[in-house]
Protein backbone atom coordinates (compact mmCIF):
# COMPACT_ATOMS: atom_id res chain seq x y z
CA UNK A 1 0.00 0.00 0.00
CA UNK A 2 3.27 2.33 0.27
CA UNK A 3 2.90 3.67 -2.68
CA UNK A 4 -0.98 4.04 -3.24
CA UNK A 5 -1.12 7.60 -4.76
CA UNK A 6 -4.73 7.53 -2.53
CA UNK A 7 -2.42 7.49 0.38
CA UNK A 8 -1.03 10.93 0.82
CA UNK A 9 -1.93 12.36 3.84
CA UNK A 10 -4.21 15.50 4.55
CA UNK A 11 -0.91 17.07 6.10
CA UNK A 12 1.12 16.16 2.95
CA UNK A 13 -1.30 17.06 0.49
CA UNK A 14 -1.92 20.59 2.33
CA UNK A 15 1.44 20.89 2.09
CA UNK A 16 1.43 20.74 -1.34
CA UNK A 17 -1.07 23.04 -1.77
CA UNK A 18 0.27 25.71 -0.15
CA UNK A 19 3.58 25.37 -2.13
CA UNK A 20 1.22 25.10 -5.37
CA UNK A 21 -1.08 28.34 -4.39
CA UNK A 22 2.49 30.39 -3.37
CA UNK A 23 3.49 29.12 -7.35
CA UNK A 24 0.30 30.23 -8.95
CA UNK A 25 -0.21 33.44 -7.13
CA UNK A 26 3.28 35.02 -7.88
CA UNK A 27 3.07 33.70 -11.52
CA UNK A 28 -0.30 35.63 -11.96
CA UNK A 29 1.31 38.43 -10.34
CA UNK A 30 4.01 38.48 -12.10
CA UNK A 31 1.96 38.31 -15.27
CA UNK A 32 -0.25 41.19 -13.83
CA UNK A 33 3.16 43.32 -13.63
CA UNK A 34 3.92 42.64 -17.19
CA UNK A 35 0.83 42.39 -19.18
CA UNK A 36 -1.45 44.74 -16.62
CA UNK A 37 0.99 47.55 -15.16
CA UNK A 38 3.31 47.52 -18.50
CA UNK A 39 6.58 46.62 -16.20
CA UNK A 40 9.00 45.61 -18.80
CA UNK A 41 10.49 42.17 -17.30
CA UNK A 42 14.36 42.66 -17.39
CA UNK A 43 16.80 39.77 -17.84
CA UNK A 44 17.15 38.94 -14.08
CA UNK A 45 12.83 38.51 -13.73
CA UNK A 46 13.02 36.30 -16.91
CA UNK A 47 15.24 33.95 -14.94
CA UNK A 48 13.01 33.99 -12.06
CA UNK A 49 10.28 33.29 -13.88
CA UNK A 50 11.40 30.26 -15.93
CA UNK A 51 11.45 27.88 -12.35
CA UNK A 52 8.45 29.83 -10.99
CA UNK A 53 5.89 29.24 -13.86
CA UNK A 54 7.54 25.79 -13.68
CA UNK A 55 6.23 25.32 -10.34
CA UNK A 56 2.82 26.34 -10.83
CA UNK A 57 2.61 23.59 -13.37
CA UNK A 58 4.45 20.75 -11.52
CA UNK A 59 3.25 21.49 -8.02
CA UNK A 60 -0.27 21.27 -9.59
CA UNK A 61 0.25 18.18 -11.21
CA UNK A 62 1.63 16.65 -8.28
CA UNK A 63 -1.40 17.88 -5.99
CA UNK A 64 -4.27 16.46 -9.05
CA UNK A 65 -2.11 13.44 -9.08
CA UNK A 66 -1.16 13.15 -5.48
CA UNK A 67 2.71 12.95 -5.63
CA UNK A 68 4.75 13.59 -2.96
CA UNK A 69 7.99 12.43 -5.44
CA UNK A 70 7.46 16.02 -7.15
CA UNK A 71 9.78 17.37 -4.27
CA UNK A 72 12.82 16.07 -5.86
CA UNK A 73 11.92 17.45 -8.69
CA UNK A 74 10.50 21.08 -6.89
CA UNK A 75 13.14 21.50 -4.52
CA UNK A 76 16.13 22.16 -6.86
CA UNK A 77 14.05 24.95 -9.09
CA UNK A 78 13.02 26.56 -6.23
CA UNK A 79 16.79 26.57 -4.67
CA UNK A 80 17.62 28.04 -8.40
CA UNK A 81 14.74 31.07 -7.76
CA UNK A 82 16.36 31.99 -4.52
CA UNK A 83 19.36 32.05 -5.40
CA UNK A 84 18.41 34.24 -8.37
CA UNK A 85 16.04 35.94 -6.07
CA UNK A 86 18.82 36.79 -3.48
CA UNK A 87 21.03 38.18 -6.30
CA UNK A 88 18.48 40.22 -7.39
CA UNK A 89 17.52 41.43 -4.30
CA UNK A 90 20.99 42.41 -3.80
CA UNK A 91 21.53 44.08 -6.99
CA UNK A 92 18.44 46.23 -5.63
CA UNK A 93 19.36 47.32 -2.41
CA UNK A 94 23.19 48.43 -3.67
CA UNK A 95 25.52 45.71 -2.60
CA UNK A 96 26.10 44.17 -6.36
CA UNK A 97 28.37 46.18 -7.74
CA UNK A 98 26.64 47.37 -11.40
CA UNK A 99 29.92 46.38 -13.71
CA UNK A 100 28.59 42.79 -13.17
CA UNK A 101 24.66 42.85 -13.61
CA UNK A 102 24.03 40.79 -16.56
CA UNK A 103 21.42 43.36 -18.36
CA UNK A 104 21.09 45.34 -20.83
CA UNK A 105 20.67 49.33 -20.93
CA UNK A 106 17.26 49.59 -21.82
CA UNK A 107 15.81 47.73 -18.95
CA UNK A 108 17.94 47.84 -16.44
CA UNK A 109 17.58 45.25 -13.39
CA UNK A 110 18.59 47.78 -10.93
CA UNK A 111 15.81 50.14 -11.45
CA UNK A 112 13.21 50.27 -8.66
CA UNK A 113 9.86 49.79 -10.26
CA UNK A 114 7.58 49.04 -7.22
CA UNK A 115 7.93 49.76 -3.35
CA UNK A 116 4.96 48.98 -1.68
CA UNK A 117 5.47 50.06 1.94
CA UNK A 118 8.50 51.54 1.62
CA UNK A 119 10.97 48.12 0.97
CA UNK A 120 8.87 44.89 -0.30
CA UNK A 121 10.19 45.66 -3.77
CA UNK A 122 9.67 42.98 -6.76
CA UNK A 123 12.57 40.88 -6.44
CA UNK A 124 12.06 40.60 -2.39
CA UNK A 125 8.38 39.34 -3.04
CA UNK A 126 9.91 36.65 -5.16
CA UNK A 127 12.46 35.98 -2.73
CA UNK A 128 10.32 35.57 -0.15
CA UNK A 129 7.38 33.15 -2.52
CA UNK A 130 11.03 31.10 -3.24
CA UNK A 131 12.06 30.62 -0.04
CA UNK A 132 8.60 30.19 1.44
CA UNK A 133 8.01 27.35 -1.48
CA UNK A 134 11.38 25.84 -0.30
CA UNK A 135 10.14 25.53 3.40
CA UNK A 136 7.20 23.81 2.40
CA UNK A 137 8.85 21.79 -0.12
CA UNK A 138 11.10 20.57 3.01
CA UNK A 139 8.49 20.47 5.43
CA UNK A 140 6.95 18.42 3.18
CA UNK A 141 10.19 15.95 1.93
CA UNK A 142 10.38 15.19 6.31
CA UNK A 143 6.14 14.27 6.86
CA UNK A 144 5.49 10.53 6.55
CA UNK A 145 2.39 9.75 4.71
CA UNK B 1 -12.39 14.12 -5.71
CA UNK B 2 -12.90 16.68 -3.38
CA UNK B 3 -9.32 17.86 -3.89
CA UNK B 4 -9.46 17.88 -7.16
CA UNK B 5 -12.56 20.44 -6.83
CA UNK B 6 -10.34 22.40 -4.40
CA UNK B 7 -7.70 22.60 -6.46
CA UNK B 8 -9.67 23.81 -9.45
CA UNK B 9 -11.85 26.27 -7.40
CA UNK B 10 -8.85 27.80 -6.30
CA UNK B 11 -7.23 28.56 -9.61
CA UNK B 12 -10.91 29.99 -10.97
CA UNK B 13 -10.48 32.24 -7.39
CA UNK B 14 -6.87 33.05 -8.61
CA UNK B 15 -7.79 34.18 -11.94
CA UNK B 16 -10.89 35.32 -10.96
CA UNK B 17 -9.00 37.77 -8.88
CA UNK B 18 -6.66 38.74 -11.14
CA UNK B 19 -9.17 39.70 -13.38
CA UNK B 20 -10.53 41.88 -11.22
CA UNK B 21 -7.48 43.47 -9.77
CA UNK B 22 -6.92 43.85 -13.79
CA UNK B 23 -10.55 45.62 -14.66
CA UNK B 24 -10.22 48.23 -11.63
CA UNK B 25 -6.58 49.02 -12.47
CA UNK B 26 -7.61 49.97 -15.94
CA UNK B 27 -10.31 51.78 -14.99
CA UNK B 28 -7.91 54.20 -12.36
CA UNK B 29 -5.40 54.20 -15.14
CA UNK B 30 -8.33 55.29 -17.74
CA UNK B 31 -9.22 57.89 -15.31
CA UNK B 32 -6.11 59.05 -14.75
CA UNK B 33 -5.22 59.96 -18.02
CA UNK B 34 -8.37 61.30 -18.80
CA UNK B 35 -7.80 63.47 -16.14
CA UNK B 36 -4.20 64.45 -17.27
CA UNK B 37 -5.56 64.95 -20.65
CA UNK B 38 -8.34 67.15 -19.35
CA UNK B 39 -5.57 69.55 -16.95
CA UNK B 40 -3.05 69.87 -20.35
CA UNK B 41 -6.05 70.05 -22.90
CA UNK B 42 -3.52 73.50 -24.09
CA UNK B 43 -0.90 71.26 -25.18
CA UNK B 44 -2.87 68.82 -27.96
CA UNK B 45 -2.79 70.89 -30.00
CA UNK B 46 -0.11 73.51 -31.77
CA UNK B 47 -0.34 76.22 -34.14
CA UNK B 48 2.58 74.38 -36.42
CA UNK B 49 0.93 70.83 -36.00
CA UNK B 50 0.38 69.39 -39.37
CA UNK B 51 -3.83 68.76 -39.57
CA UNK B 52 -5.71 67.52 -42.67
CA UNK B 53 -9.26 67.92 -42.61
CA UNK B 54 -11.71 70.75 -42.22
CA UNK B 55 -10.01 73.10 -39.75
CA UNK B 56 -13.76 74.18 -38.69
CA UNK B 57 -14.60 70.54 -37.90
CA UNK B 58 -16.14 69.60 -35.09
CA UNK B 59 -14.33 66.78 -34.25
CA UNK B 60 -10.49 66.43 -33.83
CA UNK B 61 -8.47 63.79 -33.46
CA UNK B 62 -4.63 64.24 -32.45
CA UNK B 63 -2.14 61.72 -32.81
CA UNK B 64 0.68 61.36 -31.58
CA UNK B 65 3.16 59.07 -33.90
CA UNK B 66 6.29 58.47 -34.93
CA UNK B 67 7.16 57.75 -38.29
CA UNK B 68 9.90 54.61 -37.54
CA UNK B 69 6.50 53.17 -35.74
CA UNK B 70 5.31 50.30 -36.62
CA UNK B 71 1.90 50.33 -35.28
CA UNK B 72 1.80 54.00 -36.56
CA UNK B 73 2.08 52.37 -40.05
CA UNK B 74 -0.35 49.74 -39.03
CA UNK B 75 -2.92 52.47 -37.89
CA UNK B 76 -2.65 55.04 -40.98
CA UNK B 77 -4.89 53.93 -43.31
CA UNK B 78 -7.67 53.53 -40.32
CA UNK B 79 -7.24 56.73 -39.44
CA UNK B 80 -7.50 58.21 -43.64
CA UNK B 81 -10.68 55.89 -43.85
CA UNK B 82 -12.25 57.42 -40.97
CA UNK B 83 -11.74 60.81 -42.43
CA UNK B 84 -12.60 60.53 -45.69
CA UNK B 85 -15.80 58.39 -44.16
CA UNK B 86 -16.71 62.11 -42.31
CA UNK B 87 -15.72 65.05 -44.29
CA UNK B 88 -16.60 68.25 -42.95
CA UNK B 89 -16.74 67.15 -39.56
CA UNK B 90 -13.39 65.34 -38.54
CA UNK B 91 -10.16 66.55 -38.24
CA UNK B 92 -6.55 65.34 -37.57
CA UNK B 93 -3.82 66.67 -36.36
CA UNK B 94 -0.32 64.94 -36.15
CA UNK B 95 2.39 65.52 -33.24
CA UNK B 96 5.55 64.24 -32.94
CA UNK B 97 6.53 61.35 -30.51
CA UNK B 98 9.97 60.57 -31.86
CA UNK B 99 11.05 57.87 -29.62
CA UNK B 100 13.11 55.59 -31.94
CA UNK B 101 16.69 56.59 -33.23
CA UNK B 102 17.14 58.56 -35.95
CA UNK B 103 13.09 59.78 -35.79
CA UNK B 104 13.64 62.98 -35.07
CA UNK B 105 15.60 63.48 -38.46
CA UNK B 106 13.00 62.15 -40.21
CA UNK B 107 10.59 64.37 -38.68
CA UNK B 108 12.59 67.41 -39.85
CA UNK B 109 12.49 65.53 -43.14
CA UNK B 110 8.80 65.36 -43.31
CA UNK B 111 8.92 69.53 -41.90
CA UNK B 112 10.85 70.34 -44.83
CA UNK B 113 8.58 68.59 -47.27
CA UNK B 114 6.01 70.75 -45.29
CA UNK B 115 8.09 73.97 -46.34
CA UNK B 116 7.34 72.09 -50.36
CA UNK B 117 3.41 72.12 -49.89
CA UNK B 118 4.51 67.87 -50.20
CA UNK B 119 3.41 67.17 -46.22
CA UNK B 120 0.93 64.58 -46.98
CA UNK B 121 2.32 62.70 -49.91
CA UNK B 122 5.79 62.67 -48.61
CA UNK B 123 4.28 60.91 -45.02
CA UNK B 124 2.21 58.34 -47.09
CA UNK B 125 5.78 57.66 -48.53
CA UNK B 126 7.81 57.27 -45.53
CA UNK B 127 5.09 55.04 -43.81
CA UNK B 128 4.88 53.06 -47.06
CA UNK B 129 8.26 52.40 -47.18
CA UNK B 130 8.89 52.22 -43.68
CA UNK B 131 10.39 48.15 -43.51
CA UNK B 132 13.22 49.84 -45.89
CA UNK B 133 14.80 52.45 -43.50
CA UNK B 134 13.45 51.83 -40.10
CA UNK B 135 14.68 48.68 -38.74
CA UNK B 136 15.03 49.21 -34.99
CA UNK B 137 18.79 50.17 -34.25
CA UNK B 138 19.86 50.57 -37.42
CA UNK B 139 17.57 52.82 -39.01
CA UNK B 140 18.88 53.97 -42.83
CA UNK B 141 17.71 57.66 -42.81
CA UNK B 142 19.96 58.36 -45.97
CA UNK B 143 17.10 55.73 -47.74
CA UNK B 144 14.55 57.79 -46.56
CA UNK B 145 15.52 60.86 -49.11
CA UNK B 146 15.65 58.55 -52.17
CA UNK B 147 11.45 57.46 -50.73
CA UNK B 148 11.30 61.05 -51.04
CA UNK B 149 12.27 61.73 -54.94
CA UNK B 150 9.05 59.92 -55.33
CA UNK B 151 6.80 62.90 -54.30
CA UNK B 152 9.33 65.59 -56.67
CA UNK B 153 10.28 66.48 -53.68
CA UNK B 154 13.15 68.96 -53.79
CA UNK B 155 15.53 67.52 -51.93
CA UNK B 156 18.58 70.31 -52.06
CA UNK B 157 15.88 72.88 -50.59
CA UNK B 158 14.72 70.28 -48.41
CA UNK B 159 17.97 69.95 -47.02
CA UNK B 160 18.96 73.56 -46.50
CA UNK B 161 14.98 74.21 -44.62
CA UNK B 162 15.88 71.50 -42.36
CA UNK B 163 18.86 73.61 -40.49
CA UNK B 164 16.39 76.22 -39.70
CA UNK B 165 16.18 76.58 -35.99
CA UNK B 166 12.55 76.15 -36.40
CA UNK B 167 11.95 72.40 -36.74
CA UNK B 168 14.22 71.85 -33.46
CA UNK B 169 11.69 74.13 -31.87
CA UNK B 170 9.29 72.11 -33.44
CA UNK B 171 10.21 68.97 -31.93
CA UNK B 172 10.96 70.55 -28.70
CA UNK B 173 7.66 71.91 -28.13
CA UNK B 174 6.48 68.52 -29.34
CA UNK B 175 8.48 66.74 -26.49
CA UNK B 176 7.45 69.66 -23.93
CA UNK B 177 3.94 68.25 -24.88
CA UNK B 178 4.39 64.59 -24.24
CA UNK B 179 6.10 65.02 -20.95
CA UNK B 180 2.87 67.31 -19.78
CA UNK B 181 0.10 64.81 -21.40
CA UNK B 182 2.08 61.44 -20.72
CA UNK B 183 2.56 59.77 -23.70
CA UNK B 184 4.91 56.93 -23.59
CA UNK B 185 3.21 54.81 -26.70
CA UNK B 186 2.91 55.78 -30.39
CA UNK B 187 0.64 56.13 -31.62
CA UNK B 188 -1.61 57.61 -29.00
CA UNK B 189 -5.10 59.21 -29.79
CA UNK B 190 -7.21 61.79 -28.33
CA UNK B 191 -10.31 62.38 -29.94
CA UNK B 192 -11.64 66.27 -28.64
CA UNK B 193 -9.70 65.94 -25.65
CA UNK B 194 -10.52 62.58 -24.34
CA UNK B 195 -7.66 60.00 -24.61
CA UNK B 196 -8.42 56.66 -26.38
CA UNK B 197 -7.82 53.93 -24.01
CA UNK B 198 -7.83 50.84 -25.76
CA UNK B 199 -5.94 50.89 -28.91
CA UNK B 200 -7.33 49.59 -31.61
CA UNK B 201 -8.71 51.02 -34.91
CA UNK B 202 -12.28 49.94 -34.04
CA UNK B 203 -11.69 51.72 -30.20
CA UNK B 204 -11.05 54.41 -32.26
CA UNK B 205 -13.90 54.28 -35.17
CA UNK B 206 -16.41 54.26 -32.35
CA UNK B 207 -15.11 56.85 -30.33
CA UNK B 208 -14.70 59.39 -33.23
CA UNK B 209 -18.73 58.02 -34.17
CA UNK B 210 -19.75 59.07 -30.53
CA UNK B 211 -17.61 62.82 -30.62
CA UNK B 212 -19.40 63.07 -34.01
CA UNK B 213 -23.32 62.35 -32.81
CA UNK B 214 -22.16 64.58 -29.92
CA UNK B 215 -21.09 67.85 -31.53
CA UNK B 216 -23.57 67.40 -34.71
CA UNK B 217 -26.82 66.64 -33.03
Amino acid sequence: MSHDRGMVSSRQWGLLFVGWLLAVVSTVGSLFFSEVMDYVPCVLCWYQRIPMYALAVILGIALVTQDVNVVKYAQPLALIGVALAAFHSLLYLGYVPKGIQPCSQDIPCSEVKLQVWGFLTIPLMSLAAFLAIVVVLFLLKRSKP
Amino acid sequence: MKRISIVVGTLALVLGAFAAAMFYYQNQKGQERTETAKTNSASLVQFHSPSMGPADAKVTIVEFFDPSCEACRAFYPYVKSILAENPQKVRLVLRYAAFHQGSDVVVKMLEAAKIQGLYWQSLEAVLKAQPEWAQHGNPQIERVWDILKVVQLDVDKAKRDMENPRLDAILKQDAQDIALLQVNKTPTFFVNGKPLLANSPDALRAMVLQEINASYP
